[in-house]
């Protein structure tokens, strides 16, 4: 008597046909299989008979997405959500496919649905139950979220009793109570250390919050006033969309909702393919990018022995373009995941590329689950895009996604390029770093956590025909926004001792890539603090494309001991501005001799003792650039020299600019004499040149004698390990001997999960939604 | 869908179109047209006689030879590099930054890779010193055969024009 009965607790016919969510879930797979076409649409109905009806339809839905978007984020106080506008609302049809979207992080146009599919694969319906007015929570990186600050919302859509739809909500929080204070720190290398992780949990009933998951969530971070104020941000929007929703049935019926709701993702995955034989090319492509890792150095303190070494983050990629407009990604040779916070889920991948394409392939507000259905993914399993153990760390996944996904727009660059569509080539994306995180008691004396979302504005990649921008976007978030000094130092205890376009920091070439910028900050009334650093530093993860230079790599800058306090005090110069040459540096002129100054390459390190006036440099890459940079016109590199874009030494070395100064400063390229000068180069150029394959004998000796850093030589081996056809291309590039090989136990590195690892779905009662080929 | 002048078309690959019409370029839908477009103001800006199939990037071609109706693939200045299946970076020169000390010519301190990490490769045209291409992989990486592109398909199915002859 103590037990409710199947009727309290909901089971069954939610969807008033009989059939189970999982049912009618298999049901559109098997339909979509079978036909090619999203269940089986062959014709749309409703599109066809009613078009301007079904437009009235999508407009209505994707305004009411934006507007809530735009009016829910107000409520936020997170810098992350109300400045960068780091969070999206989707609406999704009753099996979790994606029919709409929000502008901002679509990233999560799959993640939220990725959740939903989990729950009817897993039979929610049953128990916790799904009920009109219910809430459920999450952000479990195993199942299909890129990062466990992406905290979603999804809230069940009912008409008249019958579940219609789902709409959900993410919002990139500041903190998540991980290891180490930020949204996504690097002290972890495991889940466990990652944070607070909610499984699609219920945590409302009739539009209220619990009270236990209120208690329990805002004591599991360390910036509670911001996580409530997100939340109440996305169970706004959602409630706003949900009764859009309604609004819409009421006036154009059920029928043409639903109707609406399967058609619209059928026109998606039509709509990518048309778009894919209007702007690219059939073919192969094939392009590959690399991460460092370098977990060795001391500045990098974790738990664990086993994840103290260096390796590097590989990602190569066949981009196949077939002639019926379909595409294939495949990722075969990926190296392993590992002992870090930068592993990826595989959904993460297939959903967050859209955040990309919506930037380049398909720049329309009719991005849904339609154009993962167009798109073949293979994700081998094992791979940092797909790992195969339920332990991973993907604190910042998002470090390995970006760089994947440079090599996607070379490829797509190709395409465009071949085809004359100069106008839409980009060389690439930034690594989107450095990440200024950190926490401690701040100037309001309260338990704090900073994540400087400044990356939100990094150069972007050259086109075809004019450079990138200058510090103005980020492939995350096709709003991107540097966010207001006013602001940031209202969030976090550090004063900006400047805030610099960074000189060099864009790619060279014929049209060179987007500068990105640095600021300097100053610890400032903070009672104990911490900072650290995250981004790429001895590897560039972009390329340049047709002859331009990668940009340039990342490296740190902190000082403490600084003297700036009396310094201040006393009106003695102060370092300000920017780190302008780091070859020459001149902020140590500027604070005490005995100063601590950590200047290097080591972009990754772990929570820092920082005392106030202690210095740190957040330096936000830039671009790669396009074509040769003996091409780019000179008044160009005149107007770069007058705004510190470039230095005048890189002028010389790497354009062959010959110029002149004035009294006042002011650069002057002399384009007759660089012309003469670029001859000279080409001459230079071809006789320090060797014949490629000449210089492929040197390197086959290298690699028969294992002459390699062992970083390096890490890399191959898990790629090889999980890739025999990586493994047979690689030994039939370089003729190797048939018994050559290259394992890991023969690195003196430690070896912990490369053999024993344990998948998810090897857990009790558990069904894992796989959406890839493995 | 919009169209666009030969002129303008021409302008485009110089890289001195007027921004009102490169905006259009960029929000409107794409004009089919274009690539007989480019690859014509292409074929006048060439001073070879092979007729241009498929550009690959600002100086290099895949061409029609002129005499052998053979595909493959040239560089601005003249020089072929190989039949057009194969890999173009195979037959060019090369230099590899794999020293600090090459890496310094082209960044500051600091602002380029370590090259126990990665060194850059640059391939040039051994006849004229273009730079055609950088990559930057880690040692040992194999020289990566980028694309390779189904110009049958391209040409019939999606821009429907008729196949350039090609003889093996």
């Amino acid at each position: 008597m103590n037990m409710m009965s199947h009727k309290e607790i909901g089971v069954g016919n939610l969807l008033k046909s009989g059939l189970t969510l999982k049912q009618n879930r298999d049901a559109i797979i098997a339909r979509t299989k079978e036909t090619g076409y999203y269940d089986g649409l062959e014709k749309l109905e409703l599109r066809d008979s009613d078009p301007i009806g079904y437009e009235k339809l999508f407009s209505k839905l994707r305004g009411g997405l934006v507007h809530a978007r735009e009016t829910a984020k107000k409520i936020a106080a997170s810098p992350i959500v109300e400045q960068e506008g780091e969070l999206c609302f989707t609406l999704y049809n009753a099996a979790g496919d994606c029919i709409l979207t929000s502008t901002g992080i679509i990233i999560h146009v799959g993640t939220m649905g990725a959740a939903i599919k989990y729950m009817i694969e897993n039979n929610w319906e049953a128990n916790p139950t799904i009920n009109p007015g219910d809430m459920f929570t999450t952000n479990d990186c195993a199942i299909g979220n890129v990062h466990p600050c992406d905290i979603a919302t999804i809230v069940p859509i009912f008409w008249e009793g019958k579940l219609i739809g789902w709409v959900g909500g993410v919002t990139h929080v500041i903190d998540t109570g991980a290891v180490t204070p930020g949204s996504m720190s690097t002290g972890q290398t495991q889940r466990f250390g990652d944070g607070y992780m909610i499984t699609c949990r219920k945590t409302g009933v009739n539009d209220e919050p619990l009270r236990d998951w209120l208690h329990e969530s805002q004591r599991s971070v360390r910036t509670p006033k911001y996580w409530i104020l997100d939340e109440k941000t996305r169970i706004a929007g959602c409630h706003m969309i949900r009764e859009l929703v309604e609004e819409v049935i009421r006036a154009d019926g059920l029928s043409a909702y639903e109707k609406f709701s399967q058609e619209v993702i059928e026109e998606g995955r039509r709509g990518l393919m048309s778009r894919v034989k209007a702007m690219t090319l059939p073919g192969k492509y094939r392009k590959v990018s690399f991460v460092d890792v370098p977990f060795k150095h001391d500045d990098v303190q974790v738990s664990n022995a086993f994840a103290k070494l260096d390796s590097i983050m590989h990602s190569p990629c066949e981009m196949t373009i077939k002639p019926d407009g379909k595409w294939r990604l495949d990722f075969e040779g990926a190296s392993r995941w590992g002992w870090h916070t930068f592993n990826a889920h595989h959904v993460a991948f297939t959903s967050g590329i859209w955040v990309m394409m919506c930037q380049t392939l398909v720049p329309t507000q009719r991005i849904n689950d339609g154009a993962y259905y167009a798109t073949e993914f293979h994700l081998p399993k094992g791979t940092w895009c797909n790992p195969d153990d339920r332990r991973t760390g993907h604190a910042y996944a998002w470090h390995f996604l970006v760089s994947g996904w440079a090599a996607l727009w070379r490829g797509l660059g190709q395409s465009y390029f071949s085809r004359g569509y100069l106008e839409e080539v980009n060389a690439g994306n930034a690594n989107t770093s450095n990440w200024l995180q950190g926490g401690g008691i701040n100037q309001e004396g309260e338990i704090h956590a900073v994540n400087s979302f400044e990356a939100s504005a990094c150069g972007t990649g050259a086109c075809a025909i004019k450079d990138g921008l200058n510090h103005a976007a980020a492939i995350w978030n096709p709003e991107g926004d540097m966010g207001d000094i006013e602001i940031w130092e209202m969030a976090e205890p550090l004063l900006y001792l400047g805030r610099n376009v960074k000189t060099n920091s864009g790619g060279y070439g014929k049209y060179r890539g987007g500068c990105g910028f640095e600021t300097l900050r100053m610890v400032w009334n903070a009672q104990d603090w911490t900072m650290f650093f995250m981004g790429n530093g001895y590897m560039n993860s972009d390329w340049g494309m047709m002859g331009g230079y990668p940009s340039a790599t990342g490296y740190r800058f902190e000082a403490h001991k600084t003297g700036l306090e009396q310094r201040i005090t006393v009106g003695d110069s102060l370092p300000l501005g920017g780190d302008i040459d780091p070859s020459n540096p001149d902020y140590e002129r500027h604070i005490d001799a005995t100063a601590v100054v950590k200047r290097d390459k080591q972009c990754v390190t772990t929570e820092d003792c920082y005392d106030n006036h202690d210095l740190y440099l957040n330096y936000l890459r830039g671009g790669p650039g396009f074509g040769d940079p003996i091409d780019r016109e000179p008044e160009a590199i005149e107007s770069d020299l007058n705004q510190k874009f470039l230095l005048p030494e890189y002028a010389q070395k790497v354009y062959g600019a010959v110029f002149s100064q004035d009294a006042k400063g002011v650069f002057k390229v002399d384009a007759a004499a660089t012309q003469i000068r670029r001859a000279e180069m080409r001459k230079e150029r071809l006789a320090r040149a060797v014949p490629t394959r000449e210089w492929m004998k040197e390197e086959r000796e290298r690699i028969l004698n294992k002459h390699a850093a062992v970083q390096v030589q890490h890399m191959f081996a898990t790629s090889f390990a999980l890739s025999e056809k990586f493994t047979k291309e690689f030994k039939a590039f370089w003729s190797l001997p048939a018994d050559w090989q290259l394992l890991e136990d023969e690195l003196d590195v430690p070896t912990y999960g490369s053999k024993h690892r344990m998948d998810l779905s090897q857990m009790p009662d558990v069904t894992t939604v796989v959406q890839v080929e493995e | 869908m919009s169209t666009y002048t030969n002129e303008q078309v021409a302008h485009l690959v110089e890289g001195s179109l007027d921004w009102e019409t490169t905006f259009r370029m960029l929000s409107m839908p794409k004009d089919n047209d274009r690539f007989k477009q480019y690859v014509d103001a292409l074929q006048k800006k060439v001073t070879f006689k092979d007729r241009i199939v498929l550009p690959l990037g600002p100086h290099m071609h895949i061409v029609q030879s002129a005499t052998s109706k053979k595909w493959i693939v040239k560089c601005d200045c003249g020089h072929e590099f190989c039949d057009y299946r194969e890999n173009w970076k195979m037959h060019a020169s090369i230099y590899v930054r794999d020293t600090e000390e090459a890496m310094t010519e082209v960044y500051p301190k600091l602002m380029a890779p370590d090259t126990q990490w990665q060194v850059y490769r640059e391939y040039y045209c051994p006849t004229c010193g273009t730079m055609h291409d950088v990559e930057a992989p880690t040692p040992w990486y194999p020289v990566i055969h980028d694309f390779e592109p189904d110009i049958e398909s391209f040409y019939k199915d999606w821009v429907g024009l008729p196949v350039p002859e090609h003889a093996d």
